[in-house]
């Protein structure tokens, strides 16, 4: 039997709200596959699973909120009967961690309940409904018998306003600001930042576009995360996390893309890979994840799994951006606005398109010479945009 | 097709059932010489003699006692007790014997006894004339309790019932035997499922026998006001279908069941606590019933029909659960 429990889907997330099963019992799952729908406080993620296998139970009712770590799924491996895995669960009872607070498991002597003028009725399906769409069911007027809350109210309800935008921004800024706070209470962090003449870049990119359909068009922003990716080969102390009193390197190049929320706050979900694909593949994996992100449909292993942020604030117009580490990984890069200023080269002074990229790094995991280099090493990429 | 009465489909299903199985014979009070007392076995004694169709004593104890002991003895025996008001006088022998054989003997006997009796109340005759008891039958385990509501059931579970290899009580309500339908040639043969009379998303009234005209005109004038009412049909009162009454409730989300019998302890009872127990968190509103005040039924019309389940009733639940 395999147990599923509620991952950590960032380092702020201690717990989460299961708002959706994808998956039913009995169904077979694969390795990857989208399994359920979490509420992280900063958006609505779906989590994957990591091993193969068939939907057993579900031990976590639509809506409730469990810590992470809590088993909230069992799996059957590949030939295990559902005989066998409730046996072994007889067997090992204790397997469970069972951090399951007032679970509603035991059925024991309930509060007796509210009175009934003091509670507001809702109807059990408008209640499951209002779940199931996220809008808070204590915002809608009910029209049933008693003035109950129905299904249709709730529909109605949702067809007029967006779910309960206030809420979701006060949650987002709550977990920005433990994982900003922790980050600069935990995090020594060191400052550099290196001009990078941008013009071959700037100019290659140009002829590449003049070849695609505008729909395919490739963005500075895919060039300078491809060269960050690249130049991290050779500084790896950048690329991982600080875990446990020690840094612990990654085993692939996951860059986090902040991106900005219109409604207010920021997510920074990663790109797998990153060093490994084309530029057209980084193009569209870039595109797709901020329409999702801004669309509330994240992946779990997005959510968890950056070993280094990129931040671009470029096209809001300011030269340079020198941001706080997203705990705990150990280095965020830092674009700024790509400007035509002057420039010698050569002793010859020239108009040049310039950006200033600037590292942010965790001097416990690397000491600014490192940082140094690496940021070289990334102008030296953006010199070469034909090899990104 | 043909345009046939509830009692006239009753009695061609027994006209067919006597002649295609010479196991079948009727017998109870006033089912031979008087032609049934609501004429159902009508020319019955003429056609097929008194061998087969057999006028009995003032025992319902005794008849349905000895209906049993045919069936233990290989017939297929039809008893006609004349309403479910002297059914108590029988409820030993069908409660403890026919109910109870099969279990009692390890399987080794069986009771293929069907056992009609005419129930409800609207007609004026009062109180001792008036029950509804199909629950108290719907609540034992070792029989089938039908409770056919239209012309073409009225015809067409008297087979199925005889098939049966264990007993089988049909419920006829006294006041449908005038009602007529045209009913298509083909049989059916299911004493399994409810059905849906009537398609609707707004409500789904449940409800069965006597009550089926009355919720069905109740639809139509919930359909005037614009409120698309569903209307189930139990027909088989225990084992009840309660896959097609949930698959209803949770459609319409709102439910009201209508029941003749008294309230308290009712067949509506039983439906409206399965509902909660299985389709809670498809509800909008709480399920409702419509059901006889608890009163012994009046003897003045006016008060009688006070009594009883009305569409104006249904209407109204229907539209409380609804919240207008």
């Amino acid at each position: 039997m395999i147990e599923f429990k509620l991952p950590s889907l960032g380092a702020d997330m201690d717990k989460g709200k299961l708002l959706e099963w994808k998956v039913k019992p009995g169904e077979p799952v694969k390795r990857g596959q989208v399994v359920a729908v979490v509420d992280t406080s900063k958006a609505a993620v779906d989590v994957e699973i990591w091993q193969d296998g068939t939907m057993f139970e579900q031990l976590i009712p639509i809506g409730e909120t469990v810590p992470v770590g809590t088993v909230i799924a069992t799996l059957l491996q590949a030939g295990e009967t559902p005989e066998q895995a409730a046996s072994r669960k007889r067997e090992a009872p204790a397997a469970r961690p069972a951090p399951k607070p007032a679970a509603p498991a035991a059925p024991v002597a309930a509060p007796p309940p509210a009175p009934l003028a003091q509670r507001r009725p809702v109807s059990p399906a408008a209640r499951r409904r209002a779940l199931e769409l996220n809008i808070d069911i204590e915002k809608v007027a009910g029209t049933g018998p008693h003035g109950a809350v129905t299904v249709e109210d709730v529909e109605k309800g949702l067809a007029r306003a967006e779910p309960a935008p206030t809420d979701r921004y006060a949650e987002m800024r709550k977990a920005i600001a433990a994982a900003m706070s922790r980050s600069k209470r935990e995090i020594p962090h060191y400052y550099l930042s290196e001009t990078i003449p941008m013009q071959r870049a700037a100019e290659w990119l140009a002829r590449e576009n003049e070849k695609r359909p505008v729909t395919e068009r490739i963005l500075m922003g895919a060039l300078q995360l491809k060269a960050v990716a690249l130049a991290l080969a050779k500084a790896p102390e950048l690329n991982g996390f600080w875990l446990d009193g020690k840094f612990q390197a990654a085993t692939g190049v996951h860059i986090g893309v902040a991106i900005s929320i219109r409604q207010g706050g920021l997510i920074a979900p990663a790109i797998h890979d990153v060093d490994r694909k084309s530029l057209p593949e980084l193009m569209r994996a870039l595109s797709d994840l901020v329409s999702r992100a801004r669309a509330g449909s994240l992946r779990s292993s997005e959510m968890s799994d950056p070993t280094i942020t990129v931040t671009n604030l470029g096209e809001q117009g300011v030269e340079a951006v020198f941001g706080v580490i997203y705990p705990p990984q150990v280095a965020l890069i830092g674009f700024g606005r790509l400007e035509t200023r002057p420039w010698t080269d050569g002793g010859v002074l020239r108009a040049v398109p310039l950006v200033t990229a600037s590292l942010s790094g965790d001097h416990r995991a690397s000491d600014g010479i490192r940082g140094a280099r690496f940021l070289a090493g990334l102008r030296e990429r953006l010199q070469h945009p034909e090899e990104l | 097709m043909a345009r046939l009465s509830y009692r006239e489909g009753m009695r061609q299903a027994l006209r067919e059932a006597l002649s295609g199985d010479p196991r079948v014979f009727i017998m109870g009070e006033d089912v031979g010489r008087y032609g049934g007392t609501y004429a159902v076995t009508k020319g019955l004694l003429e056609e097929f003699g008194p061998e087969r169709v057999r006028d009995t004593p003032l025992s319902e104890l005794a008849f349905v006692g000895a209906g049993v002991g045919a069936a233990l003895g290989g017939m297929r025996p039809i008893v006609e007790v004349m309403t479910v008001n002297f059914s108590l006088l029988a409820l030993d022998q069908i409660v403890n014997n026919a109910a109870l054989y099969r279990h009692m003997s390890g399987g080794q006997f069986s009771v293929p006894l069907v056992i009609r009796m005419a129930t409800g109340a609207g007609r004026q005759v009062a109180a001792q004339h008036s029950h509804s008891f199909e629950n108290w039958y719907a609540s034992i385990p070792g029989i089938r309790v039908l409770a056919p509501g239209t012309v073409e059931d009225a015809r067409d579970m008297l087979a199925p019932a005889l098939a049966d290899p264990d007993p089988v009580i049909i419920f006829e309500h006294a006041q449908l035997y005038n009602m007529e339908a045209d009913v298509p040639d083909a049989r059916s043969a299911d004493i399994r499922s409810a059905a849906v009379r009537r398609e609707g998303s707004a409500v789904s009234l449940i409800a069965y026998g006597g009550s089926i005209p009355k919720t069905l005109q109740a639809a139509s004038l919930l359909a005037e006001e614009g409120i698309a009412a569903e209307v189930v049909d139990l027909r088989v009162l225990r084992p009840l279908d309660m896959a097609t009454v949930l698959a209803s409730v949770r459609k319409c989300r709102r439910a009201v069941v209508i029941d003749e019998s008294w309230r308290t302890g009712s067949l509506a009872a039983e439906i409206v606590a399965r509902i909660a127990e299985e389709a809670f968190y498809d509800l909008d509103a709480p399920p409702a019933r419509v059901c006889s005040e608890e009163v012994p039924i009046p003897y003045a019309k006016h008060l009688e029909e006070a009594a009883l389940p009305q569409p104006e009733k249904i209407v109204a639940a229907a539209k409380a659960a609804l919240g207008r």
